[in-house]
Order: C-alpha cells, then structure tokens, then sequence
C-alpha cells in the first residue's frame, strides 16, 4: 500500500462518523429542530454499542444498540421540544452534557477492553484496480452504508412528497398545518432519524475506528457535525463534501503534529469552524438576490393551536 | 339542496363563545359573504368548516349528510377549498412544490407543474411553476393559493379577505376568475371587509356579531351604509372633516429628491422621492404593499437615514441624518405598519411600551430612574382617550385585540401632540368601529393644526381622510393631486404603474 492510499483510506474513515452524524443532523434541520445534542446522542451509542458488543460477542447486535441508543435519547429531546416545546438550544446543549456523563457510567465497566474491529467488505474484481480499487472498494460496511445514505437523504428530499413535506414542515410549520400535516409527529420522525444516525455514528467509533471504549471519545466529532450542516448549506451531497473536508483536516492535523510542523494544533482543531464561516460568508455573498440558505423555521418551537 | 348547512356550531376558547350556535347554509353555484367585525367570529366558523377547529356543538351537513372533519385533508377531500388571509406558502420552494404540497394524492411533481399550469390558463391565473416564491409578488402569491385550491377541483371555495392586498385592476381579475367559478356551479364563501365589493359580487350574506348570526340578507339589496350597520349594530359616526382650505398652512415637512437602496435584498428602493405636507393637512400615500412603503416609512422615521441630511427638512431644520430619537423630540412621531413586533414589543406590558416611544421626548423618568406611576397614568390616558378595550391596567401588548392594540399605539403617538404623525396602515385588519374612531383621531390631529402622513393601501380610507394624494410605485412616488379631484379609477391607475412610465409626465 502507497503512502497516498493509507493517507486517503484513513481520511475515509475519519470523515464516516462526521458524514453519518451530519446527514441526520441535516434531515433534522430540515424538518425545522435544531438539535445541539449530536455529541452527546453520538457518545451514547458509542458507549452502548462497545458495551453490547462485548456483552453477547455480535458486532451486530453492537450496532443496533448503538442506534437504540442514539434513538433514545433522540426521543428524549423531542419530548423536551416538541411535547414540551422548550427551547432547542437548551435542551439540545443538555442533551450534550447528559449524553457525556451517562456515556462514561454506560462504559465504564467496558474500559480496556479490545475487540477485533468490524471486516471490511471487499467488492470483487472493482477493489483489484490500480490506486481507487483499495480506496473506494475495500472498505467496512459503514462506509458503503453511509454513502448510500446520503444518496438515500437526497432522494427522498427532493424527489419524494414525504421529503417535500418534511421540508416545508421546517421552512413554515404554521402553512403546514394548516394544510393538515401532522407537523410534530415528522419532526419527531426526523429528530429519531437524526438520533439514529448519531447512534450509527458513535458505533463507527468504538466498534471500528478505535475498536475499544474510552470516556469522551467522540472528542467534539458531534460539534463538527452540526458544522458540517451549516457548511453544506443544508444539501446533502455537499453534507458529504464537507464530512470528507473536514476529515481530512482532522488527518492533516495528526500527521502535522506528528511531523512537527509548527502549527498551534488549536488552530488546526478551529479549521472546521472557520471554514464554516468562510463557507457560508461566501454563499450568502453569491446569494445577493436574497433567498435564504437555513430552514426558515429552524430552532423555532411551533405548539399547533388546538 | 344546500351545498353546505352548517347548524348550531358552537365553539368556546375558555370563557369566550367565538361562535355561539351559528348556522350557515350556502348554495350551489352561490357567492356568499360572511361578513362581520374582527373577533366577530368568521375565522373560527370557517375553520371548523375546513377541519382546523372541532366544534363543542353543532353539525356540518354537506350535500345534506352529517359529515365530521377532523382535518383539513378530510374537508378538501369533501370538495372544500380555503384560500387563507395570510398566505400558507413556502418562500423558499417553488410554485409547483407549493402547489403539490397541498394537494393529498403523491402525484409527481412534473404532472403537477402540467396542471398547474393548464388551470392558470383556463382560469386566467398566470403563474410560472419554477419560481420560488419569494420571488413572486402578492398578486401572484395569491393565485398560487387559488391555483392549489382549484387543483383539487373543489365544489366549495373559501376564502378568507383576499381583496386586501390587490390593486383595484387586480381585484377586478379576481372576480371574473370567481365568476367563472360561479358559472361552472361551484359556490364561493367570501369573507371580506370591503362592502362595496361584496355588494357588486355576492348574492346572499351571513353577518355575524360577537359570534352569533345576527342577520341574512342580499347584499345586492342593501347599501353599503346598512351593511355595516348590521355588521356592528349601531350606527358608524360618519368621519367629519372642515374644509380643506381654511386649514392648511405652510409647508412643514419637505421631502427634496430621496433616494434610498433598500436594505432588505427583497424591498424597493426608494427613487427620487419628492413631497411636502402642510400644517393641518393629511396627505395620504396609495399603492400595492411592496412598492416601497416599507423603505419610505423607514427614512421617514429615522430606522434608515437618508443620503443628504437636506433630503428630509421638518420646519425647515435638515433631519435626514439624524435618528429616530432626535426626530421624536422635534415632534415627530411615527407609528409602523406592523402592530405587534414593530409597533409594539408583544411581551412588554403597554406601560413599557408607552416608554419605548415615549422616552426620547421624556416624562417617564424621574433622577434617571423609570417613574411607574407615570407610565401607569399614560397608558390610563390612552386607554380612556381611545376607547382600548382590554382586561387588566397593564396588560402586555400581545394580550390585546389587534383592534385594541393598533388604538392603543396611534393613541399613545397622538397623545403625545407631535405636530408630524407618519402612520402606515392606521387601520389594518382593524374593525369598523376602532377604524372609524382612529380615523376621526387622525382628521382631528390635522384639524389642530399637526401634519399627517398616512401610507395606506386601503382606497377608501384615504378618500376619507386625505386632502391630498400621491401614489408610490416602484419605489417612485407621484406628484400628490387634491382627492376631491382624484377617482378610484385615477388612482388605480396609478398604483398599477400607469404614467410612472419614463418620459411621461404622470398622468
């Protein structure tokens, strides 16, 4: 394997958790939530996934919890801000915290434990070619599955009425309503989808990536996921642009500091949130004609009048 | 058979009866007016109608079957059809998805745009089914909303005060397109403020008052005068006005050659915009909404400043420049279109909101410290002078009527004697009787000698209380021309653009 081929597979596996948190983020946002607990719905299937693993011995059954998890706490979420309309930066920024601190009981019992990670698929013939077959045809499932999600989020988006409708219920919930749609129930729909995907993600980390549990170890990847929304303005493919971008920072900044370049890894570790502004500094500046990029009701609570 | 009988609908929000055994019987191939004041109950009785509110009592017979609509799905699928006040539309999708959203079956988009776009032509409702909406004006918002409605080829269409943001040529369009409705058998429920056009376009009329049906009758029968003494029981006090000569005086509000960029990449801007008040006058300024209103309210008032100092002269001194606070205290006074968010900060109680645009002039304060005792007073004395009905002393802005609300903020301006009043829409979406006391409020103003300037897209206000009238269109204004001289018809012209044309003098 050339050096290029290791650098580019191991930016692969550090952007599939950001690409699967960010496009449940994305679908979330969409349908007008806001949802600021991404790190911590991803720590929880984190945590949950390495401990089911270990418990039954099936990566599988890992991984279903795993979104269980990420559900679940999901679930809480939408009862605090769609049940209880509460306020979605609070509840989310909670969920976060609580997520943290759960996550380490839920683990805790599990530290140092070391499984085998998950095999990778190999596609026959198609990973025998030159340079891209071991990058793009020699992976695990998550990889295959998350581009196929984010394929699968686009589609249904922009090509489905139950797409269209989601997205109307985030740019004006009060229009949907009126026009019958159940508004709370897709969001919630949409916020669990988003929670399974956080869930998919934190199972990517501790049952593939660093197949092992330690407390914090999503280490902000939640953070960079709502990011990554915002630099994708909302799109999906461009979600997957952005989830590979900041991936491969993330690589840049361990073989620079590695190398001992002389960067302030603080810098490096900014880079995705300054890339973010530039990135939506430089569409709302294309924009001029006015439109809007962001979901028009995002993070606003809608309460239907009955 | 009755198309559609509503009998003994009762609805209560808490203690208040919004409808209190309402019946409605509406024909086949009928235009019905539901008329009637704000909060008399229209909204509530159409929105049982369309499945958005569950009557406490009452049924819903349609083509003389009990029916049950739990939904608005369930009334559509019926054959009912609601275009709303304030438009249900998506700014960022497109007129296609808009449309496709409101229909029930999963058709794909392109048949949609296909017969989306065969109704705009059958029924005169040109449309473009790409666009996003945002992009669109409200002429053509609204036949979005048309167009969706008609897609599901309903037999009964409501629609809920849809003159009120038309010019009057744009109206005239959508009362054929509703002829045309009439003509195919399909009946039409048409709520509307607007006597003169529910007597030229409806044949039977329900008012309602304080929630319950209080009369039945023939529009084409009636005068618009008995329409709305119906409508609010009592007896309008007609708006008085003197002469207009005896007393306008000198100019005392000069606005030299104003052009503004808008700030909002959606607005207007403002093109050489040219215009005098004198004391004592009311000028009033005509147009559809979105043709620069916004922009001219906003210079005038201090929230942008205009380029020269010299563009705007108030009694001679160059305020251009200055802020909202610095024009307050040289007697100016300002109320904005929107009530609540603008006008008023919903979540205040008054008395707070009596500070916020009281405080530059001063009198609220006492050693730097808020006098409560005194703002307390004020809001008493806007309260008694204008008639604010309302349940506790202080209750937040939001708690009001938007009748009582919008009393309350020319009130508390006109309590404040400033000798320039700049008001947009004094009277919108408000009922007949706070319409008519503001407007007296107004003329009287004037009387004392103040100028007033009154942007307003309501035609019939501005005949009423304006000496003279100019016409803003695409952000240009018209010379302004004595109203006694002027007739709908001018001005209609006007407002769609006619003699605004470059090389023509206006017309």
């Amino acid at each position: 394997m050339t050096l290029a081929e290791a650098i580019f597979l191991t930016v692969i596996t550090a952007s599939t958790p950001l690409l699967l948190a960010a496009i449940g983020e994305l679908v979330v946002e969409r349908s007008g939530v806001l949802n600021l607990g991404v790190e911590g719905m991803m720590i929880m299937g984190a945590a949950s996934g390495v401990a089911v693993a270990i418990v039954t011995g099936s990566s599988v059954l890992g991984v279903v919890a795993a979104i269980g998890a990420g559900m679940a706490m999901a679930a809480l979420f939408a009862l605090l801000t769609l049940g209880l309309a509460t306020n979605q930066v609070a509840a989310g920024l909670s969920l976060t915290i609580f997520g943290l601190g759960l996550s380490g009981v839920v683990g805790a019992p599990f530290v140092g434990m070391q499984r085998a990670g998950i095999a990778k698929i190999e596609v026959p013939f198609l990973s025998e070619l030159p340079l891209i077959g071991p990058i793009l045809f020699r992976q695990d499932p998550f990889v295959y599955g998350s581009v196929a999600l984010v394929a699968g989020v686009a589609w249904f988006l922009w090509r489905t009425k139950a797409g269209l409708v989601l997205r109307a219920c985030g740019e004006n919930p009060v229009s949907a309503h009126a026009l019958g749609y159940p508004v709370l129930r897709i969001r919630f729909a949409a916020v669990l989808f988003g929670g399974a995907c956080a869930g998919l993600a934190g199972a990517y980390l501790s049952l593939v990536l660093t197949p092992f549990w330690t407390a914090g170890m999503t280490a902000g990847r939640g953070w960079i996921a709502l990011a990554i929304v915002v630099f994708a303005s909302w799109l999906p493919w461009r979600a997957m642009l952005g989830a590979y971008l900041f991936g491969g920072l993330i690589i840049l900044q361990l073989h620079a500091q590695t190398a001992g370049v002389r960067v302030p890894s603080q810098l490096l570790a900014a880079l995705p949130y300054l890339l973010t502004i530039v990135a939506l500094t430089v569409i709302m500046a294309l924009r001029r004609g006015g439109g809007q990029v962001a979901p028009q009701a995002l993070g606003r609570p809608f309460v239907p009048d009955r | 058979m009755p198309l559609l009988a509503a009998e003994g609908l009762t609805r209560r929000f808490g203690a208040l009866v919004a409808n209190d055994s309402v019946d409605l019987t509406v024909m086949p191939g009928e235009i019905h007016a539901l008329l009637g004041e704000n909060g008399a109950g229209k909204s509530t009785l159409v929105k049982m109608l369309y499945g958005l509110l569950q009557p406490d009592a009452g049924i819903i017979r349609w083509k003389g079957d009990a029916v049950t609509l739990p939904t608005p799905k369930a009334a559509r699928g019926l054959g009912i059809g609601m275009v709303f006040q304030h438009f249900s539309l998506f700014d960022a999708l497109t007129v296609a998805e808009n449309v496709a959203l409101a229909l029930d079956d999963a058709r794909p988009l392109r048949a949609v745009s296909d017969e989306l776009a065969d109704i705009s032509r059958a029924y005169g409702l040109p449309l473009e089914p790409r666009r996003e909406v945002w992009r669109l004006s409200v002429g053509a918002r609204q036949r979005i909303e048309i167009v969706r409605c008609l897609m599901q080829n309903p037999d009964l269409l409501i629609l809920d005060e849809p003159t009120s943001v038309l010019t009057p040529q744009e109206s005239e369009g959508l009362f054929a397109t509703l002829r045309t409705l009439r003509a195919e058998g399909r009946a039409v429920l048409y709520i509307s403020h607007k006597l003169e056009e529910v007597r030229g376009l409806c044949e039977a009329a329900t008012i309602l008052r304080q929630g319950r049906v209080v009369d039945r009758c023939d529009p084409r029968q009636q005068t618009a005068g008995s329409l709305a003494r119906m409508m609010v029981g009592a007896h309008i006090a007609e708006v008085r006005r003197a002469r207009a000569e005896a007393r306008i005086g000198p100019v005392r509000l000069r606005v030299d050659h104003l052009s503004v960029p808008s700030e909002d990449p959606q607005g207007t801007a403002l093109k050489d915009v040219t215009l005098e008040v004198g004391t004592g006058e009311i000028l009033g300024i005509a147009g559809v909404a979105g043709n620069g209103q916004d922009e001219l309210f906003a210079a005038l008032s201090g929230e942008v400043r205009a380029p020269e100092a010299g563009n705007i002269v108030l009694e001679g001194t160059p305020i251009g420049w200055n802020g909202i606070n610095a024009r307050r205290r040289a007697a100016a006074a300002f109320v904005p279109e929107e009530r609540l968010g603008h006008a008023a900060a919903p979540r205040l109680p008054l008395s707070e909101n009596a500070l916020m645009a009281g405080h530059a002039k001063g009198g609220f304060t006492r050693r730097g410290l808020i006098d409560r005792g005194r703002m307390l007073g004020w809001v008493d004395a806007v309260t008694h002078a204008f008639d604010v009905r309302k349940g506790p002393r202080d209750p937040e802005a939001r708690a009001l009527s938007g009748g009582n609300l919008q009393k309350f903020v020319v009130g508390r301006e006109i309590l404040g004697k400033p000798r320039l009043l700049v008001v947009a829409q004094p009277t919108w979406g408000v009922d007949a009787g706070a319409a008519s006391l503001i407007r007296q409020a107004l003329i009287d103003l004037a009387a004392r000698g103040a100028s007033v300037l009154v942007i307003s897209q309501d035609l019939d206000e501005l005949f009423e209380i304006a000496d003279r009238m100019a016409v803003i269109f695409h952000g240009r204004l018209s010379p302004a021309y004595p109203a006694e001289d002027l007739t709908r018809e001018a001005v209609g012209l006007l407002m769609g653009g006619e003699g605004f044309g470059p090389g023509r003098e206006a017309a």
